[in-house]
């Protein structure tokens, strides 16, 4: 098995998500049952099918045990990989390995958590870093604040830059109705928002939901059989440098432009080939750090890429078309929904926000402080 | 507790003990030169013969955040230092500051123990 030859080795037969916003009542792994249960149903196969478990959560220290049991399941092969929201992409990956070494034959990957009605605030396993506790910074915002200080000092970006991101995610979120946060939003309410981590506001970060979503992968040739339009993984690629914000080498630049490069080398797609980005907002500065490290715009022109609503409703180029972390979901960890939204669109199951021809996405998640980096490209038939 | 004493502790254990007598002191590798902060087994290079050194508190800010909370406002910043590290601080006496501006290190002692803390550099008479 060589790098090149997992390209459309695998596909996406089925996908779906529970209790999205707000759970009252349910706890994760209840979440994380249903939308399960829900997946396999949609790939037209039976629980006791599934042979492979991929999951991470924040609430479980042995996610893929949790889920066995809570299912009933006996996988052969099974992978708690945690780099955090970035998790799923990678799952996809190694999914697609196993499936393609034989090693399982359906897997199942899966996250959930009910952080909004358990108690409002990000539920976190993430330990303190000892360098970093004496100047008490707030995890995550404050790392994500300073790379947003650097990007707006090397590169002129500004804070109404910023908000053009939030808007663009509302305008999304409003054509989308399982989205959270829905209704109008001015340049106005997010400028004069709450500061919070300068020069992040209240406005510039995601939301804290409930959510849970799981997707069943086989391999190609099997999906074909399977009654629903399976979803082709065609490329990934995973980069990672730092956990510790400290330790990043330059905060205006993630490892996205490794992790990006080597998704779509192996899945052969250009830049004007994508229909679809799905990238992970946790705030407003990582889309625009992810346009500039995935290629869609130089280096430092992220805040002026994104002006005018090029990323919004109508714009020119379809980006978190579900409304993103910042108005549609973010339980905690929120790479399987940027799947999940790929899934949609290209299956044209996406509703008002559908995007004409979607044949090809890429979905890249983050995880930690801008550390690890994960990228998938996926497709339909056609792109195959 | 001695400096060879000290030297016999695991990096970070180390650099406390340090930092309890009142010195700021980073690491650098004897055979290549290159500084490490914080404290490590290893230099990225992999060089392991690592020797403590008085850091010499003089460096920039490269990122600041001010975090707002009912209890008040206080900033984290990222300093590189001007052996070439970067560290997480604050600058306890300011509100924030530009990216770019030259600090001294200083040891603050807390609640939960001393902390190297970063002023503005005076600066040079124009």
């Amino acid at each position: 098995m060589t790098r090149d030859n997992i390209r459309g080795k695998s596909a996406i037969v089925g996908m779906a998500t529970a209790g999205v916003g707000e759970a009252p009542g349910f706890s994760a792994i209840e979440l994380i049952g249903q939308s399960a249960v829900k997946a396999v149903h949609d790939a037209g196969l039976k629980l006791q099918d599934i042979d492979g478990v991929f999951a991470a959560t924040s609430n479980h220290a042995y996610p893929t045990m949790s889920v066995v049991e809570y299912l009933g399941l006996r996988p052969r092969f099974f992978d708690g990989t945690n780099v955090g929201g970035s998790s799923f992409e990678m799952h996809l990956l190694q999914a697609t390995l196993a499936l393609e070494a034989g090693l399982c034959d359906a897997a199942l990957v899966c996250y959930g958590s009910n952080q909004r009605t358990a108690g409002g605030g990000l539920v976190s396993m993430s330990e303190p870093q000892w360098h970093e506790t004496p100047y008490k910074p707030r995890h995550p915002i404050t790392a994500y604040a300073l790379a947003a200080s650097r990007h707006m000092a090397e590169f002129g970006t500004a804070r109404e830059d910023l908000a053009e991101v939030a808007l663009a995610a509302r305008g999304w979120a409003n054509l989308n109705p399982e989205a959270f946060a829905r209704g109008p939003l001015s340049k106005d309410d997010v400028l004069s928002a709450r500061m919070i981590s300068d020069p992040l506001s209240k406005a510039d970060c995601c939301l804290v939901t409930d959510g849970a979503a799981a997707c069943v992968l086989v391999r190609a040739d099997r999906a074909r059989d399977l009654p629903g339009k399976p979803v082709y993984f065609l490329g990934g690629g995973g980069a990672n440098y730092h956990r510790s914000i400290v330790a990043m080498p330059d905060l205006t630049t993630t490892a996205a432009a490794e992790s990006g490069p080597r998704a779509m080398e192996m899945a052969g797609v250009g830049h004007d080939e994508l229909d679809l980005l799905m990238l992970y907002d946790a705030f407003t500065i990582t889309t625009i750090l992810f346009l500039e490290d995935l290629g869609f715009c130089p280096k430092g022109e992220g805040g002026r890429f994104v002006r005018d609503g090029r990323i919004a409703p109508g714009g020119e180029l379809a980006v978190n078309t579900n409304g993103g972390g910042l108005s549609c979901v973010h339980p905690g960890m929120y790479g399987l929904f940027l799947i999940a939204e790929a899934v949609a669109q290209i299956r044209g199951e996406a509703g008002a926000r559908q995007q004409e021809e979607c044949n090809l996405a890429l979905c890249h998640g983050n995880g930690g402080t801008l550390s690890s980096q994960c990228t998938v490209v996926l497709g339909s038939e056609a792109a195959l | 507790m001695t400096d060879t004493e000290k030297s016999r502790l695991g990096p970070q254990a180390a650099y406390e003990a340090f930092l309890a007598e009142g010195r700021f002191m980073i690491q650098r590798a004897a055979s290549t030169g290159e500084y490490l902060f914080w404290p490590k087994v290893t230099s990225p290079s992999g060089a392991t013969d690592l020797e403590w050194v008085e850091a010499r508190g003089t460096g920039t800010i490269y990122a600041i955040t001010v975090n707002r909370a009912r209890k008040g406002a206080r900033n984290v910043a990222l300093v590189d230092l001007d052996e070439g590290v970067r560290m997480m601080s604050t600058l306890p006496d300011v509100e924030t500051a530009e990216i770019g501006a030259p600090v001294k290190a200083r040891i603050e002692m807390t609640a939960n123990g001393p902390r190297v803390v970063f002023d503005l550099a005076k600066e040079a008479s124009a």
